[in-house]
C-alpha cells in the first residue's frame, strides 16, 4: 500500500524559494497575527508570498486578513485565492465556523492532502502559521516540507519561554534551521527572553511591543498596515534581520 | 477536477516505484479508492490515461472502491457514508479534504462528533506490476 500524495508534495513546493514556519511552544503568543503580518509585510516589500494556515482545528488568520468569504479556485488542483496580492490557504474555506475535532492521524492527512493538491506556483516565500506545540503537524512539516525555516514567537512570559526552549531543543535535535526568536507583546524593559535565547546559541530577532490598537485593525488589511505592530515587524524585525528574507 | 491533481500524484508515485524496483515497463497499477473522497472514477482514469508516459505508456489502471465506514468513539456504533443525507456543498468540501467530514458528520446513534473513518478514506496504490 502506497500513499500517492506523498510523492507529489516536493513538486508542488518546487517553485517556492523559502518556507518560514511561524511556531511557538504554546498558544496565545500572537503567532497567527505575526504570521499574517509577516506575510503581508513580505508582500508589501514586493515578494511573491503565500500564507498557509495549518492550525487546522483553530484557524484564525482569516480573521486577521478579513478573508473568510474567499475560496480557492479549482483547476487540476486548488489555486489559493489572493488577498492584498498574498496567496492564502486555510481549512476555513471548507469548514466555515464549524468545530472540527481531529485526532493526530487526521491532522496529518489534512496536511498531506493540502500539500499535495494546493498549487502555490512561483513564490519567494511561503509563511506557515503553525499550530502551537510539538505534535503531529510540527513533525509532518519537518518531514514533508524540506525547505522549512522556523521562526519562533514567544511573549515575555517565563511560562511561554519555557515551552519555546523545549521547541528549540527539539528543532535542534532534528537539525532543522531556526531563524530565531521574536519576543511579542513586550510591555516592560526586561531582557529575560533575549538573554535566554542568546544563552541557547540562537538568534534573538527583536521585540514587538504590545499594541492596544491592533484588535480594532483585525479584518481590515489597510488598517492593519498602519499599526505600530506592523511597523515594528517591518522596521525592527525585517530591516534588522536580512537573513529572514535572504 | 480534484481528480487531475490526484492522478498527477499517482503517476509521480508510480514513477518512484519504477525507479525503486528498477522496472523496465509497468503493466498494471491497482488503486484502492475510498468512497469518502467521492472521486469520479471515469475522470480519474481519463486523467491517468492522458498523463501516462514512458515506462507507464502501456500500463492498465484498475480502481477498486472501498465503502466509507465510520465508527463512533463514544458508543462504538458503525455506520456508512452512503446512508447519510449530506447536502451537495458539504459533500464537495469533503471531496477536497475528506477529514472535513469531522466538521459535518455526527454519530447517528449518540450525536458524538468523535468518530474514526475506519474504511474508505483516501486513495492508495495497492500494487504495481511490471517487467524488470
Amino acid at each position: 500500500m502506497y500513499d500517492p500524495r506523498i510523492s507529489i508534495i516536493e513538486k508542488r513546493l518546487k517553485k517556492i524559494g523559502k518556507v518560514i514556519a511561524v511556531s511557538s511552544g504554546k498558544g496565545g503568543v500572537g503567532k497567527s497575527l505575526f504570521a499574517s503580518a509577516l506575510a503581508l509585510a513580505l508582500t508589501k516589500k514586493g515578494f511573491r508570498t503565500g500564507l498557509f494556515d495549518i492550525d487546522f482545528t483553530s484557524p484564525t488568520t482569516h480573521i486577521v486578513l478579513g478573508a473568510a468569504n474567499l475560496s480557492p479556485r479549482e483547476s487540476k488542483g486548488l489555486i489559493p485565492p489572493k488577498i492584498y496580492g498574498l496567496k492564502y490557504m486555510s481549512l476555513v474555506f471548507y469548514i466555515g465556523n464549524r468545530s472540527i475535532p481531529l485526532r493526530g492521524a487526521d491532522l496529518s492527512n489534512v496536511l498531506v492532502e493540502m500539500l499535495a493538491t494546493t498549487l502555490w506556483g512561483n513564490l519567494n516565500f511561503l509563511v506557515i502559521d503553525m499550530p502551537p506545540g510539538m505534535s503531529d503537524l510540527l513533525l509532518d512539516v519537518i518531514k514533508y516540507v524540506s525547505k522549512t525555516h522556523f521562526l519562533i514567537v514567544t511573549t515575555p512570559s517565563k511560562m511561554a519561554f519555557e515551552t519555546v526552549r523545549r521547541l528549540m531543543n527539539l528543532l535542534r535535535d532534528l537539525k532543522v534551521p531556526i531563524l530565531g526568536v521574536i519576543e511579542n507583546m513586550k510591555m516592560d524593559d526586561s531582557n529575560y527572553v533575549e538573554r535566554e535565547v542568546k544563552s541557547l546559541g540562537e538568534k534573538f530577532l527583536g521585540e514587538i511591543h504590545f499594541d492596544s490598537g491592533l484588535e480594532k485593525a483585525l479584518g481590515d488589511i489597510k488598517s492593519l498596515l498602519k499599526t505600530s505592530f506592523m511597523s515594528e515587524i517591518e522596521e525592527a524585525i525585517l530591516a534588522k534581520n536580512p537573513e529572514i528574507t535572504s | 477536477m480534484h481528480e487531475w491533481s490526484l492522478a498527477e500524484a499517482i503517476i509521480s508515485a508510480v514513477f518512484s516505484i519504477v525507479e525503486r524496483e528498477n522496472l523496465r515497463e509497468v503493466k498494471e497499477v491497482h488503486l484502492r479508492l475510498g468512497e469518502l473522497q467521492q472521486i469520479e472514477v471515469d475522470i480519474l482514469k481519463f486523467a491517468l490515461l492522458q498523463m501516462k508516459t514512458g515506462k507507464l505508456s502501456n500500463a492498465k489502471f484498475t480502481v477498486r472502491t472501498a465503502r466509507a465506514k465510520f465508527k463512533c468513539r463514544a458508543c462504538n456504533h458503525i455506520w456508512t457514508f452512503r446512508e447519510m443525507k449530506i447536502p451537495s456543498d458539504i459533500k464537495e468540501s469533503i471531496h477536497f479534504i475528506p477529514e472535513v467530514a469531522h466538521a459535518y458528520i455526527k454519530c447517528p446513534e449518540c450525536g458524538s462528533p468523535d468518530f474514526d473513518v475506519i474504511q474508505g478514506r483516501g486513495l492508495w496504490i495497492t500494487s504495481v506490476k511490471g517487467v524488470k
